[in-house]
């Protein structure tokens, strides 16, 4: 680190130099923490059908073994007919997850194909496809869901991802417009078309590699959505019911009077695991919106100097005045952090 | 052209095309599938079977047009027609039993807690970073719980573990419904845990909202010119900043409340409220068609309207609005 | 520090003044004359080595190093540079309106108005004397109006916001004097009950102006106050500008990337790049004595209207990266004279020494104003020892 001759010498032990961190690093803690949990919940998804301990659809005739607490044979009790809990719980998992990540990609897809189309045809055709996406936008999608999948002979699995997809991509699709547009203005773009470029380049070089995190964001919010729409969806019946995914766990839950007779550990697993799991994904959006969004990632991580916070929209702040204020917890916490780097050389300030 | 008068223009068509949807979907079930349809229904009677038949297109009800016509003649009578498991109530009928109900409900815990997480946003994020950030990671915890889980963890609770709150119903056992202080008091009691669910889960996700909003206001050339105005703090937060902030915050809440009703009802069947999620429930299970395509009309009206409610706010709040395109 | 009691808010008059029409100040003593060179023995602003980084996670950006500017009374200092030479962090960061991750990590910026008791540093003011001295001591012009009026407030609110925080007066008197205000800077009345958007970008920076001087400030930041405007405009808004300050006497530090503005407007002009001053002279001096490399380059760069045509030349190449600042001059790798010697500049300002003004100071202590133009199609930072031969003559 060059610094610059002796007679330029003034405080500079006062400034940080630091080698510039990889993407990883330089995503907040929350967003770590989303992405592991999620990372969790895959592990899970992709091993547990092949470890449960039961067949989760195996019904223990016998009625002691109905409605057991958690126990050693059955760590997360058993239900109304007996069946193991936590078999179907490692099933619904992967069931739930598999539906929701299948949705996402689809409806995700969409959302781009229509977008950017939208934003680079223009015209007629824009105000088209915007009309479509702003009436499915307002409309409300539980009940429209109802509606298409009340026919019993649209259960299942299959049905239920064409029909969240089919009604999952105009939030993507309006945000991804509004970018496209955006980057389609900019003077890059132009200079690509004057050179002739074909559209189709253009739209794959020069405007979706700029759209990366806001497509990853979109993805993330449109499984969040097919989880809680599929859950929903299950939970009042209108799923596969002879199949275990975390909804149809919670219906039969709910209609088997699991709440009233207190068998908890029947309808808190799976309505964590939905939380747990819409939650590591919310972690992750944070992640990805900051990596995006310059002006929250420089919120987030430069309101604390030296290991003092100080209110955002305070006077700038000014260095010796700054270290005066650390008490001696606050310089022993501070002693982990980066920057304390920075106040063993500042203490020489006036 | 105003504000106001295009998306009054844009909500007629969204629900032209709500109401058009609803007519096609039963006419386009492939014909095995509308066979094992109507053989659901063995014992009803013959009109109410002819109902059923006219609704999914068969027995030659006359053109297509002709039918969407008369369909359409129907629904500006607010006539949805004729309940197929509580034959021979009218489905307008049932709705308008259950309706207000969930308004109440949903409506009034829906404000609260937007006006609740608004104002903690703009605490959150005029001083985002400080010891008010930590309570994130758990908000977002709380907005990722589906509503009727977070219903049945809380009747657990405080209704069963603990009798604070009834164990479900709309008003008290032997009440009749009226205008008088002994129901409404046990109607508002039993409302409690309900709009309790909802202002909770939702709070966070409003706070959350608002508080990356305002991250963002902040930030703005006038706020940090109000700052070097020597404005009062108080003048800056407020008048500068939040109201500012408040118009993205309002239009977040137009694109949401479709989701809060969504949710909402479902968590109704959780605390058997009397309310349409109760009879959505119904509905389901009985494969009453024509109840669950009113349902879904009426919801879908009902979140027009509030979407015109909040459109009207962000004119009132934003002088540009008046003059600009409707694009939102 | 107790400049809360060195700032009396009630005083809406400096002491021994005349009041003229609206209750401003026209006491010839104050309206110091558009006089050539440095103000009185006591600046109305004196910053002293001022540093501010921008701390990232990828290390600190040296936005400002070490920046020495007084501003007296009366006089109009313009600040020239590129974008990203540092000119607006410098003066934000002197004001304290700079947000995270800005921080300044040395120095001192003396305010001394005729208003306080006693000189105060806007480095150690706690917030509440910070907000007391903003705006009613040194009033900043915002670059782009339409992002800096409040979009949902109408004009006079924001008006009234800034006289009330500041000035004691009843409410009808605020508010003629709101409209007094609008009258100063040639806004028609009606205009009160406009808002931002309703208004033509002249207009809205005229607004701002009015704004600005609504408590008679001792200095006036104009941070590229006509740069969004339509050249006809901006002709309009500095003559206007001007005209005000010979009324009202107040000190101007103006802001800008276009050096021919300032050639007219300016008494004095510091030449700024890549956080640091390079150059500051009158601007008499700077205009037909330039005496760093980079002024001469900025002088090239822009086509006079009379005169023998000749060929111009732009500064090829861009400014440094501000992460990892290379050591000594941070021009050299753009500079036409640069030499391997540049590395071991400590960038001090010294006065140039074929001048006849002390005042005229460079940090480059190898070129002077009459050093000839450097050859032609030499390589940019191709520079050893060698060179020397081929990059003209040095000074001492």
């Amino acid at each position: 680190m060059t610094v610059g001759p002796a007679i330029s010498a003034g405080p500079t032990a006062v400034i940080q130099e630091a080698p510039e961190p990889g993407r990883w690093r330089r995503m907040p803690i929350k967003a770590k923490v989303g992405a592991i949990l999620l990372g969790f919940f895959v592990l899970v998804a992709i091993i547990g059908p092949e470890v449960t301990p039961y067949d989760p659809s195996y019904q223990n005739p016998s009625p002691a073994a109905s409605m057991n607490g958690p126990s050693a044979a059955h760590l997360l009790g058993t239900t109304q007919s007996g069946q193991d809990v936590l078999s179907q719980l490692l099933v619904g998992i992967r069931l739930t997850l598999e539906l929701a990540i299948i949705v996402g990609v689809v409806a995700t897809a969409l959302a781009v194909i229509v977008g950017v189309a939208a934003a680079f045809l223009g015209g007629f055709w824009d105000e088209l496809l915007s009309l479509i996406t702003n009436v499915f936008l307002v409309i409300p999608a539980l009940p429209l869901l109802i509606v298409l999948l009340g026919y019993p002979t649209l259960r299942g699995q299959a049905p239920t991802i064409i029909v969240l997809s089919v009604l999952g991509w105009p939030w993507g699709a309006r945000v991804i417009r509004a970018q496209t547009l955006a980057i389609r203005n900019r003077d890059f773009v132009a200079a690509s078309q004057e050179t002739g470029e074909r559209t189709w380049r253009i739209i794959g070089f020069d405007i979706i590699p700029n759209e990366v995190s806001l497509i990853a964001a979109s993805f993330v919010n449109t499984v969040l959505y097919a989880i809680g729409a599929s859950v929903a969806l299950a939970f009042i019946g209108l799923a596969d019911l002879n199949s275990w995914s975390l909804g149809t766990m919670l219906y039969w839950a709910e209609s088997q009077q699991a709440l009233q007779l207190g068998a908890w550990w029947w309808f808190v697993p799976p309505g964590l695991a939905v939380a747990l799991i819409g939650t590591a994904l919310v972690l992750l959006n944070t992640g990805i919106d900051e990596l995006g969004n310059p002006r929250l990632r420089d919120a987030t991580s430069a309101s604390r100097i030296a290991g003092h916070w100080l209110p955002p929209a305070n006077p700038t702040p000014v260095l010796a005045e700054v270290s005066q204020h650390r008490g001696r917890v606050a310089t022993f916490l501070n002693s982990f952090s980066r920057s304390s780097l920075l106040d063993e050389a500042g203490a020489g300030e006036s | 052209m105003s504000f106001i008068v295009r998306r009054l223009i844009f909500y007629l068509v969204t629900a032209w095309v709500a109401l058009t949807i609803n007519f096609f979907i039963p006419r386009l079930m492939p014909g095995n599938a509308v066979q094992s349809i109507l053989a659901k229904f063995p014992n009803l009677q013959p009109s109410a079977y002819h109902a059923i038949e006219a609704m999914l297109g068969v027995g030659h009800p006359g053109s297509l047009w002709h039918q969407y016509v008369t369909y359409v003649a129907d629904i500006l009578h607010f006539n949805f027609g004729t309940s197929v498991a509580e034959y021979p109530a009218q489905v307008s009928t049932l709705l308008a039993e259950t309706l207000p109900w969930t308004i109440t409900l949903v409506g009034t815990a829906t404000v609260i807690a937007f006006l609740i997480g608004t104002a903690l946003g703009i605490v959150a994020g005029w001083r985002h970073g400080g010891s008010l950030d930590r309570v994130l990671p758990g908000l977002m915890f709380l907005q990722a719980i589906p509503y009727f889980f977070f219903a049945l963890i809380l009747l657990e609770l405080f209704a069963l573990k603990v009798h604070v709150f009834p164990t479900g119903q709309g008003y008290g056992e032997g009440l009749i419904p009226g205008w008088h202080w002994d129901f409404i008091g046990s109607a508002i009691y039993h409302s409690l845990l309900p709009a309790l669910t909802i202002v909770l889960t939702s709070i966070a996700g409003w706070m959350l909202q608002m508080r990356n909003v305002m991250i963002t206001t902040i930030g703005e050339d006038y706020v940090v010119a109000a700052q070097a105005k020597g404005l009062p703090d108080r003048r800056v937060i407020f008048t500068y900043a939040a109201r500012n902030a408040l118009l993205p915050q309002l239009q977040g809440f137009g694109l949401a409340v479709g989701f809060v009703v969504s949710g909402a009802l479902i968590m109704e069947i959780v605390f058997s409220y009397p309310g349409i999620g109760l009879l959505l429930l119904n509905a389901v299970t009985s494969n009453d068609y024509p109840l669950m395509q009113g349902i879904f009309l009426v919801i879908t009206f009902a979140v027009l309207i509030a979407n015109l409610i909040v459109d009207l706010i962000i004119v009132f709040v934003d002088p540009r609005a008046r003059v600009r395109e409707a694009t939102r | 520090m107790s400049a809360d009691r060195a700032l009396d808010p009630a005083a809406g008059r400096a002491v021994g003044s005349s009041t003229g029409p609206a209750g401003l100040s026209t006491d010839p003593a104050l309206a110091s004359s558009a006089g050539l060179g440095p103000g009185p023995a006591e600046p109305v602003l004196d910053i002293r080595d001022l540093s501010v980084v921008y701390r990232t996670p990828a290390g600190d950006v040296r936005a400002v190093d070490r920046v020495n500017l007084a501003l007296g009374v009366g006089e109009v200092i313009g600040l020239a540079g590129e974008s990203g030479s540092g000119k607006s962090t410098l003066v934000y960061g002197a004001c304290r309106l700079l947000r995270a991750p800005a921080l300044v990590t040395s120095g001192s910026v003396i305010y001394g108005g005729r208003r306080v008791s006693r000189p105060a540093d806007l480095l150690k003011l706690g917030p509440d004397e910070l907000r007391r001295l903003r705006w009613r001591e040194i009033a900043i012009v915002f670059q782009s109006a339409m992002n800096a009026l409040n979009p949902v407030l109408r004009v006079r609110d924001q008006l009234l916001d800034v006289i009330h925080a500041h000035l004691k007066m009843p409410r009808d008197e605020a508010r003629e004097k709101a409209a007094s205000l609008l009258d100063l800077v040639g806004i028609p009345r009606s205009r009160l009950r406009s808002y931002p958007h309703e208004l033509s970008g002249g207009m809205r920076q005229r607004v701002m102006i009015a704004m600005a001087l609504a408590t008679e400030p001792e200095i006036v930041i104009m941070d590229e106050p006509t740069t969004a405007l339509d050249v006809v405009v901006q002709r309009d808004i500095l003559a206007q500008i001007v005209e005000l300050k010979e009324r009202l006497g107040f000190s101007i530090l103006f802001i800008t990337h276009d050096l021919s503005l300032l050639l007219e407007l300016a008494d004095r002009i510091a030449v700024m790049y890549a956080g640091q001053l390079l150059e500051v002279g009158t601007a008499d001096e700077i205009h037909h004595e330039p005496s760093h490399p980079y002024t001469k380059g900025l002088l090239n760069s822009f086509p006079s209207v009379r005169g023998p045509r000749r060929n111009l030349a732009g500064i090829p190449g861009t400014p440094p990266d501000l992460h990892h600042p290379p050591p000594g001059c941070p021009f050299l790798p753009r500079c036409g004279y640069g030499t391997a010697a540049c590395q071991e500049v400590d960038m001090r300002l010294l006065p140039v020494a074929t001048s006849s003004d002390p005042e005229h100071v460079t940090a480059c202590p190898f070129i002077l104003p009459d050093t000839p133009a450097p050859a032609i199609g030499r390589p940019l930072g191709a520079f050893e020892a060698g060179d020397l031969s081929t990059a003209g003559e040095l000074g001492p």
